[in-house]
């Protein structure tokens, strides 16, 4: 059902560049990190890297990419930049955000 | 303007734009969130930001504005003509501009969130600044990015709270929905204040109106009032600032008519009063207004001339044919046209434009020609309310005003009441219809302070300006033009004719006199004619006694008698 023109996975993009903007050790924040890191390992293994941002140290680098969400997970490579908000625990919106055609579909 | 309020009251925070200090009583509260809505265009973002950069620039409230909607360059650009520069007040690191772009189409929602980014951004920037005012302008563009309305609902709601906490004084813009007073209902989130904005056209004029819808623990204004956006940011209008405190004046100033300054008891307007010039069509308002700047001009003040019909040249041509030069007077630079049809510009913008102008050239006398052309933009109350403030504002800077009113024969509306009911000294000029001819009369309604006269005079235009003539008041009643002239004539006629009959009656007198005259001569000479036949009768008679005594003697000599009579006569 779901067809994107970037469903091809980890072959065709190199690496795949994740940033993760939490705001300290929140619930969410946390729940959004381990959620993203189990989905990245079983879609993108070994090609991946998470990038992960608190904006309760850094506020200001909430600017960099407009984050207003907590927690918003930015697609920075491949491009174009995608943004997911949510503790990402609806795996199969958070693979429709990243453009990741999922495994189990045939 | 003071920061601090007294126990009790609700601590304000100046806006510092001019006159809504005035209706909020002091500004908007304190360390609480203020919403600002209205519909698109009407000014939500600039009174946002005038109060973000009055409070950097006149009461030391460095402030973060939060721009979703607008890029940073825009606002600075849109501001900088109203003299804001918000670069330098960055620079200063008294102001955060933070344009946050919400992303293009919808975020993809996978799980909980909440707004904690946005949060924890605004905390930095106010942090960086040390604000105490924030402007979040337009919120409600978030609903147009998060699909999860819920959550946001909840998060705004929680934004609110926050601010509050954090104790800034914030004002937060949403634009107008259908039925409410926002598109997302976010007024329910804010129970401090809500000031409504509009923007109505009302016979293709547009005029914007502020309301204080809501002002928890405050007095505040409930009118709606008129704003406006000028040259130096936004202005807010209300009835009562300028308030009645201003000096009065004995001083007089001529009207430039010699008898309407008679009739005026001794001297003409009143200094910084207000004189309303009643008239119908064609009886000469304008020319008694030009007649006044004359005089002024005569007397080396400055006179400004506002006309909403005429252009100057055709003034100056109009009344030069009577004998007014205005020319000499503009040349001097004592005497100032602005003529402008007043559908051009919205009610309050003229009142503004005016009080700029008048600003600029500090006029002793200003003449407004005529007011009732205003009408065509406003409704009756509106001119009012706007006259209203024009006169308190002429007023307290002494200047002389003179609106002149085009009334109809009959009819006197309601405005018109209201206008008279402001100004000091009110004349009224109409035409007299008789004899076939429409005559010019002035009366002096009413005139505060004033001994003024009572009585009807003829109104004339001449070469030599407006004269005014007495009317001639009969049994026939008030007499004007050549029924006047006539009248006039026929008391002369009479006049001569009664003389005429007073002389016949003298030399008929006269006539008499000699008559009786002549007839007491001729019974004199009966007299006299009859006295002297008397007389010479008398005189025979006694020669005969005489006789008859010398016979009685010869008788009695020759009787022998004895007589000792004396002898008579000889």
């Amino acid at each position: 059902m779901t067809r994107f023109a970037e469903t091809s996975v980890a072959e065709e993009a190199d690496l795949w560049h994740l940033r993760l903007y939490v705001a300290g050790q929140s619930p969410k924040s946390l729940r959004a990190f381990a959620n993203l890191t189990e989905l990245c390992d079983e879609h993108l293994a070994g090609h991946y890297e998470i990038e992960v941002i608190d904006l309760v140290d850094k506020p200001a680098l909430a600017r960099a990419d407009d984050i207003l969400a907590i927690p918003t997970l930015v697609r920075r490579l491949p491009a174009p930049l995608r943004k997911i908000i949510g503790d990402l625990s609806n795996t199969e919106r958070v693979l429709v955000g990243l453009r990741i055609e999922p495994r189990s579909t045939p | 303007m003071t920061n601090t309020a007294p126990l009790g009251t609700l601590p304000k925070a100046p806006t510092g734009i001019s006159g809504l200090d005035e209706v909020t009583g002091g500004g908007l509260p304190r360390g609480r969130p203020t919403l600002v809505c209205g519909p698109a265009g009407c000014g939500k973002t600039l009174l946002a930001m005038e109060f973000l950069v009055r409070g950097i620039t006149e009461f030391g409230e460095p402030g973060v504005f939060v721009a979703f909607e607008e890029s940073a360059e825009d606002l600075t650009a849109n501001v900088a003509s109203l003299g804001f520069d918000l670069r330098q007040m960055q620079a200063d690191g008294r102001l955060v501009l933070d344009q946050i772009n919400v992303f293009d189409g919808q975020m993809e929602d996978a799980g909980e969130w909440d707004l904690d980014g946005l949060f924890l951004r605004l905390g930095a920037a106010i942090d960086e600044v040390g604000a105490t005012r924030v402007v979040i302008d337009t919120i409600e563009t978030l609903f147009g990015a998060f699909a999860d309305t819920v959550t946001l609902r909840f998060e705004i709601g929680r934004l609110f709270g926050w601010l509050k906490a954090r104790g800034v004084t914030a004002v937060i813009t949403g634009e107008r929905g259908a039925g409410t007073l926002t598109r997302y209902g976010i007024e329910e989130y804010v129970s401090d204040c809500v000031i409504v904005l509009d923007h109505r056209v009302t016979e293709q004029t547009s005029t914007r109106r502020l309301r204080i819808l809501k002002y928890r623990g405050s007095l505040h204004g409930t009118n709606e009032y008129p704003f406006l956006i000028g040259d130096t940011g936004m202005s807010v209008l209300p009835i009562t600032s300028a308030g009645l405190q201003h000096e009065v004046s004995t001083e007089r100033v001529s009207t430039g008519v010699g008898r309407l300054d008679s009739m005026l008891g001794d001297g003409g307007f009143y200094k910084g009063s207000t004189v309303l010039i009643n008239g119908t069509a064609g009886t000469g308002k304008s020319t008694l207004a030009a007649q006044f700047c004359d005089a002024t001009c005569r007397s080396g003040q400055r006179a400004m001339y506002l006309a909403f019909e005429e252009s100057e040249t055709q003034i100056v041509r109009n009344m030069s044919s009577v004998g007014i030069g205005l020319q000499q007077w503009i040349d001097a630079g004592l005497l100032q046209f602005r003529c402008s049809r007043p559908s051009l510009l919205g009610l309050e913008a003229h009142l503004f434009a005016i009080q700029r102008f008048v600003g600029e050239f500090d006029p002793a006398v200003v003449v407004m020609d005529p007011v009732s052309d205003l009408l065509r933009i406003g409704t009756g109350a509106d001119v009012s309310a706007m006259l209203t403030r024009q006169v308190d504002y002429l007023k307290a800077r002494g200047v002389t005003t003179l609106f002149t009113n085009l009334v109809s024969e009959w009819v006197t509306a309601p405005a018109d009441e209201q206008i008279t009911s402001l100004v000091d000294t009110s004349i009224l000029v109409k035409t007299m219809e008789g004899n076939g001819e429409l005559n010019r009369v002035l009366y002096v309604t009413k005139s505060r302070g004033m001994a003024h006269s009572n009585q009807i005079r003829e109104f004339l235009l001449t070469d030599q300006g407006i004269e005014l003539a007495d009317v001639y008041v009969g049994p026939q009643g008030v007499l004007t033009g050549s029924a006047r002239q006539v009248q006039e004539a026929q008391e002369r006629t009479d006049t001569t004719a009664r003389l005429e009959g007073l002389e016949q009656r003298r030399v008929g007198l006269e006539t008499r006199r000699e008559a009786v005259e002549a007839q007491t001569a001729a019974l004199w000479r009966e007299f006299e004619d009859e006295a002297d036949v008397v007389g010479r009768l008398l005189s025979h008679a006694s020669t005969g006694v005489e006789d008859r005594a010398g016979q009685r003697a010869e008788q009695g000599r020759l009787r022998r008698a004895d007589t000792d009579r004396p002898e008579n006569g000889s």
